[in-house]
C-alpha cells in the first residue's frame, strides 16, 4: 500500500456545524502536499481527522492502511503555534527525546538508552539544530524552536508527517530553509508530508500536490490544477482571480471574508 | 541528637514525606499548579476539622478529603489542568466549610483542642509516635511510587499536551491522577510541616531543582534530594536553636536554597556560555 | 452571638418583617454596611485580579497579614503598621516575581508559594516568641464579622471609596496592560508600574478589610463573584458590574442566613458564591 492517506466522500462536523463534506483525496508515500485554504475552512480539522482525534460524520478515511488513530505511532505531528513557558527550563534535546518514548510509563533507566540518545542526536543533526539543542527551549528563537519541534516529530521515523502552519511565525529566510528541510526529509526518508499553510508561496517550489479547503469542501491536485481562477471560483462560489507575478509568486484575489465560527477551543 | 526517639521519628517521617514532596513539587512547578497544593493543604485542615467534628479519626478525614478534592479540582478544570481561578474558587468554599466545622467542633468540645488546630496548621514533626511514622512512611511510599510510575507520560503531557494526546497519552487521566497524588502528599506533609507551610517544602526545593538540573529526570531526583536535605537541615537547626520551630526552620532553609539556586543560575548565565 | 430573646423572633417567612428584624440590631446594621463595602471593593478589584490570573497572589496577600500582625505584636509596634507593612512588602515581592514577557508562570507559581510559606513560617515563629496564642490567626482568617464597631464600618466604607477612585482612574490602562501587555507597552502604557501598583492596591485593600471581616471572607469575595462574572461575559464594564452585584447579593443573603440560622457568616457567603459559580459552569460540561 503506497498510499499514506485516503479519504472517500468524507465529511466532518464541529458541534453542529458541518466543516467540510464530500472530500475525496489520496496522498502517496514520499509526496509533499500543501493543505491550503482560508481561516476556518477546516485545514487543522483535516489533520485532527487524520490523527483520529476527530471522528468523521460520513465517508471513510484510511491512514497508512488503517483507521485513523490506529497508526499514530508512525505519524509525526507538529501542532500549530505551541507556546513554551519561558521559565520552564526543558531543553530541546529533552523535548525530542519525549517524542521518542514519552508515552511509556515509568522513568528511563540511567544505564540503558544509549540507542535512544544516539537516535535523538541523529535527528537533531538532520534538522541542523545541534548548536542549540542543549539550551532551554523557551530561550530559543522561533526558527530554532521550530527545527527542534520538527526533530521531535521525526524521531520515531514516521511514515507520515503532519505539520500545522510550521512557517507561521518565521521570517522569510527561515521559511525558505525550513521548507527546504522538509522537502529534503520528504525525499530522503520517503515520508509523506501534509503541510498546512495559509500562504502557499514560501513552499510553492517544493510542492508535489495541493489540497485546497474552501466553501465547505476541498479539491486536490497539482498546484497548476488547483490554484487557478477557475477551480478556486468554483470552490468559493465567487469570482476569484489568480495572478502570477514576474518572479513566479502567486497572488489570489477576491477571496470572501471567512465566516466567523465558534470552533473547538485550542490550547494555545 | 539521634539518641532521642522523637528525633529519630521526625527524621524518618520527614525523609519520606520530603522525598514525596520533592517529586510532586517538581511537577507542580512545571505545570504552574503550586496553588493547587496550597488549596489542598487547607483542605487538609478542613478535613481534619470535619473529622474531629464528626468523631472520625482525624488522619482518615484528612486523607479522604484531600484526595477527593484534588480529583474534584481536576474534574472541573480543562483536561484536568486546573487553572488558578478554578482552584481559588474551590479553595474559598473549602475554607468556608472549615469555618462551619470549626463552629460545630468548638461548640461540641471544649477548648484545649486549639492545640490540635495548631498541629494541623503548623505541623508536629517533633511529636510523632510510631504509628504516625509508619503511616507517613507508607503513604509517602505509595505517593513516590505513583509519581515515578507516571513520571514520563506526565512530563510529556505537561510540556506538550497536543502532541502527547496525538500519541495516545491519556492526558486527562494523568492530570486527575496527579492531583489525587498531590492530595495524598498534601495530607501527609500536613503532619510534618503543617498545612500552612506545606507550600515551602513542595515549591521551593523543586523550583531550585528546576533552576539547577539539566535534564528532567535529573531534576526530579534533585527535587527529592533537596527536599529531604531541607528537612534534615531544618530539624538540625531547630534542635540547636531552642525557640525555632522545626517547620519554620525547614521552610526557611528551603527558601534559602531556592534563592541560592536562582542566583547561581543567574550568575552562570551572566557568564554566557552559549 | 448574643441576641435578645424577646426581639429575636427567628424566621417568620414574611419578607418585610424579616428584613425589619435584620435592621433592628445595631451590630447587624454595621455588619451589613461593612459587608456592602467589602463586597463592592472585592468585587471590583477581584475582577481585575481574575483577569490578570493573579488569584494565587491575591490569596498570598490575604494571609501575609498574619506575620505582619505577629511581628508587630512581638516588636511592640501598632498592629496596623504590621498589617500594612506586611501587605506592602508582600506586594513588592510578588511584583518582583510576577510572570512577565514570554511567560514565566511556572516560576511565578513557585515563587509565590515560597513567599507565602516563608511569611507564614515567620508568623508562627513570632507567635512562639511572644508566647502568644494563635487566636490572632483565627481572628485574622475568620474575622469578627458580627462584632463590627461603627468606626470600623466607616473605615471600610472609606477604604472602599478610595480604592474605587484609584481603580476608576487606572481602569483603562490597567485593562489594556492586563489583556495585551506587549501591545500596551508599545502604546506607552507603563505596564510594570501598573503591575506593581495593582498588587499594592490589592495588598492594601486586603490588609484593611481582612482585619475586620477576616482574610477568608475577603479572599472568597475577591475570587468567586469575579470568576462567575468572567464566565458569563467578557465585556469589561458589564463584567465588573456583574462581579460587584454578585458579591453584594451573596454577602447580603449570607448575612441574613447567618442571622437566622446557627451557621456562621463565612460558611454562608462562600457557599452561596460557590453555588453561583457552579451553576454558571454546569452548562459547559
Amino acid at each position: 500500500m503506497s498510499e499514506a492517506v485516503r479519504l472517500e466522500d468524507a465529511s466532518v462536523e464541529l458541534g453542529r456545524r458541518v466543516v467540510w463534506e464530500h472530500v475525496s483525496l489520496a496522498v502517496e508515500r514520499g509526496e509533499l502536499v500543501a493543505v491550503l485554504g482560508s481561516n476556518g475552512a477546516g485545514k487543522s480539522t483535516f489533520l485532527h481527522v487524520v490523527l483520529g482525534l476527530l471522528p468523521l460524520r460520513g465517508g471513510t478515511a484510511r491512514v497508512l492502511g488503517r483507521r485513523p488513530g490506529e497508526a499514530n505511532a508512525w505519524i509525526g505531528y507538529l501542532p500549530q503555534r505551541r507556546h513554551f513557558d519561558g521559565s520552564v527550563r526543558i531543553r530541546g534535546v529533552d523535548l525530542v527525546r519525549l517524542g521518542l518514548d514519552g508515552a511509556r510509563w515509568g522513568v528511563p533507566l540511567p544505564g540503558r538508552g544509549s540507542e535512544a540518545r544516539a537516535r535523538v542526536r541523529e535527528v537533531i543533526d538532520l534538522v541542523g539544530a545541534s548548536a542549540y539543542a542543549e539550551r532551554p527551549i523557551g530561550a530559543l528563537s522561533g526558527g530554532e524552536q521550530q527545527r527542534l519541534l520538527i526533530a521531535q516529530a521525526l524521531v520515531r521515523r514516521p511514515r507520515l508527517l503532519l505539520l500545522d502552519e510550521p512557517l507561521d511565525s518565521l521570517d522569510l529566510t527561515n521559511q525558505a530553509s525550513v521548507a527546504a528541510l522538509v522537502q529534503r526529509i520528504c525525499r530522503e526518508e520517503g515520508v509523506a508530508v501534509l503541510l498546512v499553510a495559509h500562504d502557499a508561496n514560501p513552499i510553492l517550489g517544493y510542492l508535489d500536490r495541493v489540497v485546497y479547503f474552501a466553501g465547505g469542501t476541498a479539491v486536490a491536485g497539482t498546484p497548476g490544477e488547483v490554484i487557478t481562477g477557475e477551480t478556486l471560483s468554483r470552490l468559493y462560489s465567487a469570482p476569484i482571480e489568480v495572478l502570477r507575478t514576474g518572479d513566479g509568486r502567486v497572488v489570489v484575489v477576491g477571496v470572501p471574508e471567512a465566516p466567523f465560527v465558534h470552533g473547538r477551543r485550542h490550547d494555545d | 541528637m539521634l539518641a532521642q526517639e522523637f528525633m529519630r521519628n521526625a527524621l524518618v517521617a520527614g525523609t519520606f514525606v520530603g522525598a514525596a514532596c520533592g517529586l510532586i513539587g517538581y511537577f507542580l512547578v512545571l505545570r504552574a499548579q503550586v496553588f493547587a497544593s496550597d488549596a489542598l493543604s487547607h483542605v487538609a485542615f478542613t478535613g481534619a476539622l470535619a473529622a474531629a467534628a464528626f468523631g472520625v479519626d482525624v488522619r482518615v478525614g484528612l486523607l479522604a478529603a484531600t484526595v477527593a478534592v484534588g480529583i474534584g479540582i481536576g474534574a472541573i478544570g480543562e483536561r484536568a489542568h486546573a487553572d488558578d481561578v478554578t482552584i481559588g474558587t474551590v479553595f474559598a468554599w473549602i475554607l468556608g466549610l472549615g469555618v462551619l466545622f470549626l463552629a460545630i467542633f468548638t461548640t461540641e468540645s471544649s477548648a484545649g483542642n486549639g492545640t490540635a488546630a495548631v498541629r494541623v496548621l503548623f505541623g508536629s514533626l517533633l511529636g510523632l509516635g510510631r504509628g504516625d511514622v509508619e503511616l507517613a512512611t507508607a503513604v509517602s511510599a505509595v505517593a513516590i511510587a505513583g509519581v515515578v510510575a507516571i513520571a514520563r507520560p506526565l512530563l510529556f503531557a505537561s510540556l506538550d499536551p497536543l502532541v502527547a494526546a496525538a500519541r495516545a497519552v491519556p492526558v486527562t487521566l494523568l492530570g486527575l491522577l496527579f492531583l489525587g497524588l498531590t492530595g495524598l502528599v498534601a495530607a501527609e506533609a500536613t503532619q510534618a510541616v503543617g498545612a500552612l507551610l506545606l507550600l515551602g517544602l513542595v515549591a521551593a526545593p523543586s523550583a531550585a531543582a528546576h533552576e539547577l538540573a539539566r535534564g528532567p529526570y535529573a531534576g526530579l531526583a534533585l527535587a527529592a534530594a533537596l527536599a529531604v536535605g531541607c528537612v534534615w537541615a531544618g530539624l538540625a537547626l531547630s534542635y540547636e536553636i531552642a525557640r525555632l520551630p522545626p517547620s519554620t526552620a525547614i521552610v526557611a532553609v528551603a527558601a534559602a536554597v531556592y534563592v541560592a539556586a536562582a542566583a547561581a543560575r543567574r550568575i552562570r548565565g551572566a557568564r554566557a556560555f552559549t | 452571638m448574643t441576641t435578645d430573646a424577646a426581639v429575636f423572633q427567628g424566621l417568620s417567612w414574611n419578607l418585610a418583617s424579616d428584613v425589619r428584624q435584620l435592621f433592628a440590631f445595631h451590630f447587624m446594621v454595621n455588619a451589613l454596611v461593612a459587608g456592602t463595602a467589602v463586597a463592592v471593593l472585592a468585587g471590583s478589584i477581584g475582577w481585575f485580579m481574575v483577569l490578570r490570573r493573579q488569584t494565587f497572589a491575591g490569596h498570598t496577600l490575604a494571609v501575609i497579614a498574619f506575620p505582619g500582625a505577629a511581628g508587630a505584636t512581638l516588636a511592640g509596634l501598632p498592629l496596623l503598621l504590621g498589617y500594612f507593612g506586611a501587605c506592602v512588602a508582600g506586594a513588592i515581592a510578588l511584583a518582583g516575581v510576577a510572570a512577565g514577557r514570554g511567560g514565566g508562570h511556572s516560576r511565578e507559581s513557585a515563587a509565590t508559594g515560597t513567599v507565602q510559606a516563608v511569611g507564614l513560617g515567620l508568623g508562627f515563629l513570632f507567635v512562639q516568641l511572644y508566647h502568644g496564642l494563635l487566636n490572632g490567626l483565627q481572628a485574622l482568617l475568620f474575622g469578627t464579622f458580627l462584632g463590627i464597631t461603627d468606626v470600623q464600618a466607616r473605615t471600610l466604607v472609606a477604604v472602599t471609596a478610595v480604592t474605587l477612585v484609584v481603580l476608576a482612574l487606572a481602569a483603562r490602562p490597567l485593562f489594556f496592560a492586563s489583556v495585551d501587555a506587549d501591545v500596551a507597552r508599545a502604546a506607552g502604557v507603563p505596564v510594570r508600574a501598573l503591575s506593581l501598583g495593582f498588587l499594592l492596591l490589592l495588598g492594601l485593600s486586603v490588609a484593611a478589610t481582612s482585619q475586620i471581616t477576616g482574610a477568608l471572607l475577603v479572599f472568597a469575595l475577591l475570587v468567586t463573584p469575579a470568576a462567575t462574572a468572567h464566565r458569563l461575559t467578557s465585556r469589561p464594564v458589564a463584567g465588573l458590574a456583574l462581579s460587584v452585584v454578585l458579591g453584594l447579593a451573596v454577602t447580603w443573603l449570607g448575612l441574613a442566613l447567618a442571622y437566622f440560622s446557627i451557621y456562621p457568616v463565612g460558611f454562608w457567603v462562600t457557599s452561596l458564591a460557590f453555588g453561583a459559580y457552579v451553576l454558571v459552569r454546569l452548562p459547559r460540561r
